[in-house]
């Protein structure tokens, strides 16, 4: 199987062009949250396909089980209850978990080659074997989904069953949903459906319903049907405009070519740490860094807007 | 925008030591990308219904194996049937988790007794299990079938021992349970429908 | 179910009441998302709670507990007086232009005929007036004050909008616009389908609840078409199997019930169950009764059930009373049962009353386990601190546990809610030495039947002549069992309307109940399961989804008691001349000839609509009962009763203390002191199951043990308020039967209500957790709930009770 199955669009850390003379269809998930009752039957389905299973935890005061995204726990469901103007409920359930954006973050800020692979149907999938457990990823993407097993100090998250899209199935998750708040297709006929969800809810008096695919990271091949696609916060802080951080998006972008400069000098350092210390201690460091650094940088972003 | 020159290089280390490690040959692993193996390509499938509520989801059960005398089957992974006109391949987190159902660690192994006033289980085989029960079930009929009422009725009824059906052994254990406890007088009779 | 989980997407309206579909049945709630798509459907949820089908429904009203009759019986009140009901279906299909006894009465909480004393009723004027024919007098105008419409229509004019909101805390705003969804199904071009489950039958008066519901649906005219109906979700995979085959006190196969010990008589036995018709051309199908009962004497008993013997008649156990679940622990409880069964089946989490469950288990002298999985039943014996606070070395029961094989294990048949029987195939090999029940019972019926032959013993004869055609005698199998239920001709047929000719060969399977007879010349388990496996084969292993009319019925697929029939009563989709309500959703219809269709005709095939035949054709009035005669104990039209603990004292549709709560219920001597009161137990309780567990099996589970790991409770922010209990706290819920520990969950989708001038809050209680298990281990749910049914099925109120709530 190995590359045959699924074309390789883009790989963390890697210099040589990916094949591009194949075409390849593009798929998506979508999420209609108007006909989910927030079941969990994706969250189980997802255990049991992908082999992981999360401890037994407590409750703590909740319906969200496991409480948050684990290694093991690779899409949870959200629940928030919201009071409507006229007095009336909304309990508003969102599964959250990997976006799958079609410029992703997390594949950007990667160091380790091949870790991070983008196929060509728009997947981007996480390998463990080439993880070296820096967390970069975690920095790298808007919506706050790679974790680090404690077990094996790795990044994991939803592959949106890449083995069973390789070979023509839909996700666990997707294919188990019982209400068919997720569909799983080609990232065109997802949008088809997704107009006829909204069109459905704006008759049933949801004016502001719409599609959730954010510009700000290119799309994403995970969808949502929103009822209120004005607040995406509302949806436990569903970003309204996502964007990759910008310390990732400079080097990936302008920086680019200064980067290549610099590279030997930086990679020697960074090779003799990695020798010595062990990649997850190297991670938590430069991690810690880099977030420091954001954070400066986002302020200095704010004078500059000024 | 700014970026530090300390930053600048924090982040170019970061990103590119990867590559430069390839470059000189300390790459921890070839950087081969596949996706994971599709793990039911020859697996025994078999037609099953969820045990849970009576919606009664087809489901499709992958066990180890193609049944040749050798291999001894192992469920692996169920899923829904979509050939099922109810449920179309689709199942509720009950029904997603059955896997962990078939395997879970409390399921029985053996024929067990807990004898009078003790504080454990004692395995037992199955045939001293039939023995010691149906001599418990003899005694307690032949001491307490009652043939007439007060009355001088006929009314031949066993109102010591009671039994509790299942609800979700197929019908053909229902009817054969129905068969045999009817059979011996017995009245003090109830499924789960009655909660 | 009247219909079927795939005829829910032909409804215009669904009404989730008495139930949590989504919850409880996400993959039967999937039909109610496409009618939704479908038909732009609105679904309507009224409950306790803001449950997960509310999430997703277009409407929302709350409820208090326990107080559905009172909602519904407004519904009905606003149906009558804005004449939003099918005239024409209501004046030919049901008993609406029935006179009824002059005698019969309904004055402040109570029928004619109460005896107080006894806590219940004569029934003898709870009756149709009749004329010199024997047949009910009708008044076709309606206008007969004894008529039932008239006498319905005086009944519930006294639940006026006001009323309920008062009664069930439902703002009177939400209220009527829950009328206004269902009345808008009046006419004969939308339907609305009622989707319920335990929220109706777990109360005192869950029977009459349903009665209620029913009654809704029939004037609207939702009975028997596409889309409509009934909805009975039910609760186990194979539950609906289990009662079809009567595994239950007073039944025997196929809803034909046991002889009580007044009817020592075989005739008269028969006589009273094969009534003859009221109206004049009615089918009254149960006229047939012998022929089924005949043919399952003679699956039983094979030679030995002979014409002579009346078919072994005096063998069959005669009931002094019905030794239902409650009155059999009751029983155990006084140390008057020595022996106990359970077959996957934990009464210790699934009864009322977990202390009084504990103190009768330890009365017997053995018990007897079947289960796949380890259960507290098993282990009652065992202590596990708080959560099972018992002393094991003073009990003195002996306990077998026997392994059983799940589902992956075993192949056979189960019967879903919507009357399936769809067979299922065997993966693979069970754990160590776990057997299937048909081997357990084939096992305990040889050996007793070894100990009879060689020692005699009290009345053996059943035991000896019991029919055990199987081939290896110890392994019945499902095969051979299956096609024991459908039944088989013991002699070649002759064809009734041609006795030249021979319908079925001796020793063929038969096709149907039709061919069943009376003289011993047929053998059949279960009747209503006639046709499911055929000399064509096994009916019930079909797998042909193709849906020809689109309408989700899909015929081919599995097979559907009876006759394979998807929708009940199907002939009232079409008028009385025969032609379909509603182009749209034809069902069938009388093609001139005979009646045709999508479906199997709930109908005598040939019956030409000029005959006047009704469409309900098991019942002797050939249509459909408003007035349910004596057929009920607490009365032929429902009326609000409060739950048997009320958190307002009084029912405000009466001021006599005999009717406060349901009259005629059953109370055992020594529970009644186990209620509590408001004073001391403020808040009304309720248990429910989550759509993350099944019962008391899935915290074996490790997936689902995940998904909701550890017991807890919900009460709404403002209760939350006045206890000084925050979310995630640890609370103590008691009863005066007991108590549990749980977290709190605080949430605004449970709401104080406004009752009878007071306020009421509600206490939401989870149920899956026990003290055995991969989830945490938690408190038995019905520790809290009081030992009393349903006055007509004894079905335990768990949905209602009361309880105080204090942080720990």
């Amino acid at each position: 199987m190995a590359l045959q199955s699924l074309d390789i669009k883009r790989r963390s850390a890697t210099t040589t062009p990916s094949p591009q003379a194949r075409e390849t269809l593009e798929v998506a998930k979508l999420i209609d949250v108007s006909a989910c009752i927030g079941c969990k039957a994706c969250q189980a389905a997802c255990m049991e396909w992908n082999d992981i299973r999360e401890e037994v935890g407590t409750n703590v005061g909740v319906y969200d089980n496991p409480n948050d995204l684990t290694a093991h726990q690779w899409t949870v469901m959200r629940f928030d209850e919201v009071e409507t103007d006229d007095g009336g409920l909304e309990w508003l359930i969102r599964k959250d978990g990997c976006m799958h954006c079609e410029d992703p973050g997390c594949l950007k800020a990667c160091p380790s080659p091949g870790a991070i692979i983008q196929y060509s149907n728009g997947i981007v999938d996480f390998h463990e074997e080439n993880c070296i457990g820096c967390g970069y990823c975690i920095t790298g993407c808007p919506f706050n989904v790679p974790r680090i097993s404690k077990q094996d100090g790795k990044a994991y998250k939803c592959t949106l069953c890449s083995d069973r899209v390789a070979v023509g199935q839909a996700p666990a998750c997707a294919k188990v949903c019982p209400t068919g708040a997720i569909q799983f297709g080609s990232k065109e006929k997802m949008k088809e459906y997704a107009e006829t969800r909204i069109t459905d809810l704006k008759e049933r008096g949801y004016d502001n319903a719409g599609l959730y695919d954010p510009a700000g990271v290119g799309g994403t091949h995970v969808m949502y049907v929103l009822h209120h696609a004005d607040k995406p916060a509302l949806y436990h802080n569903l970003p309204k405009d996502p964007t990759i951080s910008p310390t990732v998006s400079l080097w990936k972008g302008i920086t680019k070519p200064l980067a290549m400069a610099a590279l030997g000098a930086a990679a020697l350092g960074s090779l003799f740490h990695y020798v010595m210390k062990g990649p997850n201690e190297v991670s938590k460091e430069l991690e810690d860094e880099m977030e420091r650094e954001d954070e400066r940088l986002r302020a200095l972003e704010k004078e500059d807007a000024k | 925008m700014h970026v530090s020159r300390r930053g600048f290089f924090k982040v170019c280390a970061a990103g590119m030591s990867g590559s430069s490690l390839v470059a000189m040959g300390f790459a921890p692993t070839a950087a081969l990308a596949e996706v994971r193996q599709f793990k039911l390509a020859h697996t025994t499938e078999t037609r099953n219904t969820c045990p849970y509520c009576s919606v009664a989801c087809g489901l499709l059960v992958y066990s180890i194996g193609d049944g040749a005398k050798n291999t001894k089957a192992k469920v692996i992974h169920i899923e829904g049937d979509p050939d099922h006109p109810v449920n179309r391949g689709t199942l509720c987190p009950k029904g997603a988790g059955l896997l962990d159902f078939v395997s879970s660690p409390a399921r029985l192994k053996y024929p067990e007794v807990r004898e009078a006033g003790t504080n454990e289980w004692k395995r037992i085989s199955w045939e001293e299990a039939y023995s010691r029960i149906t001599r418990l079930m003899k005694d307690d009929r032949d001491a307490n079938f009652i043939e007439k009422n007060a009355d001088g009725v006929t009314v031949n009824r066993w109102l010591s021992t009671g039994f509790l059906a299942a609800s979700a052994s197929p019908s053909e254990a229902g009817y054969i349970t129905h068969k045999v406890v009817r059979n011996l007088g017995m009245l003090a009779f109830d499924n789960q429908a009655r909660v | 179910m009247t219909n079927t989980w795939s005829d829910i997407k032909n409804a215009d309206v669904v009404l989730i009441m008495g139930g949590n579909a989504a919850e409880a049945h996400p993959c039967g709630f999937k039909w109610v998302i496409e009618a939704k798509k479908l038909n732009k459907a609105k679904l309507v949820v009224v409950d306790p709670r803001f449950t997960r089908s509310a999430s997703v429904a277009d409407y929302y009203a709350p409820i208090r507990t326990g107080t559905d009759i009172a909602f519904l019986g407004g519904v009905i009140n606003y149906l009558l007086t804005n004449d939003k009901i099918q005239h024409e279906y209501v004046k030919a299909y049901t008993d609406f232009t029935f006179l009824v006894d002059d005698n019969f009465s309904f004055e402040n909480g109570l029928y004619s005929g109460y005896n107080a004393e006894k806590r219940s009723y004569d029934k003898s004027t709870w009756q149709y007036q009749r004329g010199a024919d024997g047949y009910v007098l009708t008044d076709p105008t309606l206008e007969n004050p004894r008529c039932v419409y008239q006498l319905m229509k005086k009944h519930y004019s006294r639940y006026t909008p006001d009323v309920v909101s008062n009664i069930c805390g439902t703002p009177e705003k939400q209220f009527l616009k829950v009328c206004e969804y269902i009345a808008s199904t009046s006419g004969t071009g939308r339907v609305m389908t009622i989707m319920y489950a335990l929220g109706w039958t777990q109360h005192s008066q869950g029977s009459q609840i349903i009665r209620t519901g029913a009654m809704v649906q029939l004037l609207l005219g939702n009975i028997g078409v596409k889309g409509g109906g009934m909805n009975a979700l039910r609760g186990h995979s194979n539950i609906q199997g289990l009662t079809d085959l009567g595994l239950m006190t007073n039944l025997l196969p196929g809803y034909m019930t046991l002889p009580s010990e007044k009817e020592a008589d075989y005739r008269a036995y028969i006589d009273k169950r094969a009534p003859k018709p009221m109206r004049p051309n009615q089918m009254s199908y149960w006229q047939n009764y012998e022929k089924f009962h005949v043919s399952l004497m003679k699956a039983w008993y094979g030679k030995a059930a002979t014409a002579d013997n009346n078919w072994c008649y005096d063998w069959l156990p005669k009931l002094d009373k019905p030794h239902d679940v409650l009155q059999v622990f009751e029983d155990m409880y006084h140390g008057e049962v020595n022996g106990y069964f359970c077959q996957g089946f934990n009464p210790l989490a699934a009864f009322p009353n977990k202390h009084k469950l504990n103190t009768a288990l330890a009365k017997l002298k053995y018990l007897v386990i079947m289960d796949p999985l380890a259960t507290e039943t098993s282990e009652f014996w065992k202590n596990y601190g708080d959560l099972n606070d018992v002393d094991t070395a003073s009990i003195q029961t002996t306990v077998f546990r026997l392994p059983t094989t799940c589902f992956a294990e075993e192949s056979g048949s189960l019967v879903n809610s919507a009357r399936w029987l769809q067979w299922h195939w065997k993966g693979a090999e069970p754990p160590g030495e776990a057997k299937p029940d048909t081997e357990i019972m084939a096992g305990l019926h040889l050996h007793l039947r070894e100990l009879y032959k060689k020692e005699g013993g009290a009345f053996p004869d059943p035991i000896l002549n019991l029919d055990w055609p199987y081939k290896m005698p110890h392994e019945p199998s499902s095969e051979e069992l299956a096609k024991e239920f459908n039944g088989k001709a013991l002699e070649d047929l002759a064809d009734p309307a041609d006795p030249t000719k021979i319908i079925r060969k001796a020793g063929e399977q038969l096709d149907g109940f039709a061919q069943l007879r009376a003289d011993g010349s047929t053998a059949c388990g279960c009747w209503i399961f006639a046709g499911s496996w055929t000399q064509a084969g096994n009916q019930m292993a079909r797998r042909d989804n193709s849906d020809p009319y689109g309408d989700g019925q899909t015929q081919n697929w599995a097979w559907s008691w009876p006759a394979n029939r998807r929708i009940l009563y199907n002939r009232a989709s079409a008028d009385p001349s025969g032609k379909p309500w509603d182009s749209k959703r034809r069902l069938v219809w009388w093609d001139g000839k005979k009646w045709a269709g999508d479906d199997v005709p709930d109908f005598a095939p040939a019956s030409a609509p000029e005959v006047g035949m009704g469409p309900f054709i098991m019942n002797p009035e050939g249509v459909s009962r408003f007035f349910a005669r004596d057929m009920m104990v607490e009365g032929p039209f429902p009326e609000h009763y409060e739950p048997t603990e009320t958190p307002i004292d009084v029912n405000p549709m009466n001021n006599n203390p005999q009717a406060i709560y349901n009259p005629a219920s059953r109370i055992f001597k020594g529970d009644l002191e186990n209620f509590g009161t408001s004073a001391e137990f403020p808040y009304a309780g309720t248990t429910y199951r989550l759509t993350e567990h099944f019962h008391y099996w899935t915290k074996h589970v490790h997936i689902n043990a995940v998904l909701q790991p550890q017991q807890f409770v919900e009460i709404g922010e403002g209760l939350a308020h006045e206890k000084g209990i925050a979310n995630g706290d640890q609370v103590q819920v008691s009863s005066k039967r007991g108590y549990i520990r749980a977290v709190a969950v605080v949430t605004k989708r449970i709401r104080a209500l406004k009752v009878n001038g007071k306020t009421v809050h509600q206490v939401g209680i989870p149920i899956h957790w026990g003290f055995l298990g991969q989830a945490k281990a938690g408190y038995i749910a019905n520790t809290l709930v009081p030992f009393v049914g349903d006055a007509n099925t004894q079905t335990p109120e768990s949905k209602s009770f009361l309880v105080n709530i204090e942080k720990i």
